[in-house]
């Protein structure tokens, strides 16, 4: 940013700061320094107009609340001002223990989504005086993963409730298709973003995995267009649609192999060929089947039937995978 | 929407008055930097951009004034600038988000200090402190191991695991100098110096099925560093030997999970993709192919084709006798 733009912005916010009346924009002309002067053309006029527009959705994009009005009836045009009870942030004192807690959690962001306004809020602490020391070792580090393309227009739709639309394909779909919700909110659920929200076209609430949304999701129609439920707990509603029924899975595992499997087994004892029989639990029978087929000739499904078919399944593709090679 | 440095740096100068105003005695021009995650040089042109800024009129007694003292600065006049602005939406979510994520932890001991700056922060970002963030963070506080690990870490002891691991399908013993706990993309890791590997490794929580701290003091060597992660958790070695695959599309996470050093979008299978990884280690790679039933095929090394089918092979045989 040019030099004379940052100058001319501060001096603005410290003349707006300093008054209770509505300043009218030809009175910010004359006593901000920086913007065109009036020499009574057109051409400066227009000049100015345009630099006092754009200054003033930069300051509003950055949070100051810029008000806009008229200080008495006899005022022929709006004028402007900053209420320093809505600019400035309010007392917060934080023992060191406290900050030391703040510095550790905005580490959540680092090289994360929200790392650039976890870094201008501790800015806004330390100018409030709070002294924040980063470098203080804790024994814990949360991290998120950075690389989820469509989290930035997802959050920014959830935070101002608008609708969003956009591509999504499942793995079990060919095509992705389109789907339009009102975003409540994002949530990271093992190690996974997942958006929350109420399907326009199924009239429901649904979730869907970040990583699934094909293209940039497009935000479309007003500013707090809906409300999401009172009551809403964004982890539950994802931690409830990833908990499925639970499902029995008998196999055959040669002695001394599939030992990730028997980690979460129990053990039926020996079948008559010698090998271990195991009774498996999972939520997840696909992944399991993958798990299975893994295996190779170290484990044989007994039952369910489907499990069964699953796995010799998998098995046939890779045999034929083999063929071709 | 404005470019980032922009708006960063507008935060920056109305925040930097603020700042020296709570710190009456004044600051080493360093620390002022380093707090606001800048350079040195940028902060003296942010001073010196505010040093002529000031009150309408811009008389001598209108302007901020600073005096510089060797290394320090100090404010002397503020021009009214005494607070820095509010928290934005997104600073406010980001600050409670991450707060409420700690307090999630289990068996922080830190946990109160957690909730009180929770409370402070949120009643100074204008929010009750019950605000609905539209992001939240689940943390896995499952991991059993958890408090053991926590406890050698805190007491600095080693420990010993009995450890499994997936790419050999093996259980290990070792005895490891922790070094710190990680919670990455959902789940918990162990940085420890293993004395059996001689080599800083990162054990998955879940993975562990028994450890116990041992009577015994940490020493990581001097030459065990934490390691960066800003590459993802899985870093291989250049000299290691090469796998080529080729994925379908619905196993195309392979190569956002994995380190891959190549990928090309293929047509062969439709909407695959075709990638490079790098293991010396073809057990891990077998069962990767495996698990992926099908959807993923070997272009290179063809011993690894071949072993992949045979497993299958005899799998198979054992469904029809």
């Amino acid at each position: 940013m040019a030099a004379k733009r940052a100058e001319r912005l501060v001096n603005l916010v410290i003349a707006l700061l300093g008054t209770r009346q509505y300043v009218s924009a030809a009175k910010i002309r004359s006593i901000v320094p920086g913007y065109e002067p009036d020499d009574g053309t057109d051409r400066a006029d227009e000049a100015f107009k345009r630099m006092f527009e754009r200054d003033k959705a930069e300051l509003r994009e950055i949070g100051v609340p810029l008000e806009t009005g008229r200080t008495s009836a006899f005022d022929t045009e709006d004028g402007y001002r900053i209420a320093r009870a809505d600019y400035e942030l309010p007392e917060i004192t934080l023992t060191a223990e406290e900050a030391a807690a703040v510095g550790l959690a905005l580490r959540l962001w680092q090289s994360a989504q929200l790392a650039g306004a976890a870094q201008s809020a501790l800015v806004k602490l330390r100018a409030a005086g709070v002294e924040v020391d980063q470098s203080r070792g804790l024994s814990i580090q949360p991290r998120l993963d950075a690389g989820e393309p469509a989290f930035e227009p997802c959050y920014a739709a959830a935070r101002d409730r608008r609708a969003l639309a956009f591509d999504y394909r499942r793995p079990d779909e060919q095509t992705a298709s389109r789907r339009r919700v009102q975003p409540w909110g994002l949530v990271a659920w093992h190690g996974r973003w997942y958006l929350v929200g109420h399907d326009l076209d199924r009239q429901a609430a649904r979730v869907f995995r970040l990583s699934r949304v094909t293209g940039t999701p497009r935000a479309s129609g007003p500013v707090g267009a809906f409300e999401p439920p009172a009551d809403l707990d964004l982890a539950s509603v994802v931690a409830g649609s990833e908990r499925r029924e639970e499902q029995l899975v008998v196999v055959r595992a040669r002695p001394g192999t599939a030992i990730g499997l028997r980690r979460h087994a129990t053990s039926l004892g020996p079948a008559d060929d010698g090998d271990d029989r195991l009774e498996l639990r999972t939520t997840a029978p696909w992944a399991l089947a993958d798990q299975l087929a893994a295996y190779g000739p170290d484990v044989l499904v007994e039952a369910p039937q489907r499990m069964r078919e699953a796995v010799v399944e998998r098995l046939s593709r890779l045999a034929a995978a083999g063929e071709r090679a | 929407m404005t470019a980032p440095s922009t708006a960063e740096r507008m935060t920056r100068l109305l925040a930097l008055v603020p700042y020296l105003t709570a710190r009456p005695d004044g600051v080493r021009l360093a620390d002022a930097a380093a707090d606001f995650g800048v350079t040195e040089a940028q902060l003296r042109r942010d001073l010196d951009l505010l040093w002529v800024c000031g009150l309408p009129g811009h008389g001598p007694g209108d302007l901020i004034d600073l005096a510089f003292e060797g290394d320090r600065v100090r404010i002397t006049f503020t021009a009214g600038m005494v607070r820095p602005l509010r928290l934005s939406t997104d600073e406010a979510v980001a600050l409670i988000v991450a707060l409420r994520t700690l307090l999630e932890l289990p068996g922080l001991a830190e946990g109160e200090a957690v909730s009180r700056a929770l409370a402070k922060v949120s009643a100074a970002a204008g929010h009750p402190a019950e605000v609905r963030a539209p992001v939240a963070v689940s943390v896995d506080a499952r991991a059993q191991s958890l408090a053991v690990v926590r406890d050698g870490l805190e007491r600095h002891r080693a420990l010993h695991l009995h450890y499994y691991v997936p790419s050999r399908d093996e259980r290990t013993e070792r005895t490891v100098d922790p070094m710190r706990l990680l919670l990455v993309d959902g789940h918990w890791y162990l940085e420890a110096w293993c004395r059996n590997a001689e080599g800083v490794r990162l054990f998955r929580l879940d993975r562990i099925d028994d450890v116990a701290v041992l009577d015994e003091a940490a020493a990581p060597p001097p030459q065990a560093h934490e390691r960066d992660l800003a590459d993802g958790l899985y870093q291989p070695g250049a000299a290691e030997p090469l796998v080529r695959l080729r994925l379908a599309r619905t196993a195309r996470w392979v190569a956002d999970y994995y380190p891959v050093e190549e990928q090309t979008e293929v047509t062969d299978p439709p909407g695959g993709l075709a990638v490079t990884v790098r293991t010396s280690d073809l057990g891990w790679a077998r069962r990767l192919v495996a698990s992926l039933g099908g959807a993923a095929t070997v272009d290179e090394p063809v011993e690894l084709a071949t072993q992949v089918a045979e497993e299958a092979r005899a799998a198979l045989a054992r469904y029809t006798d």
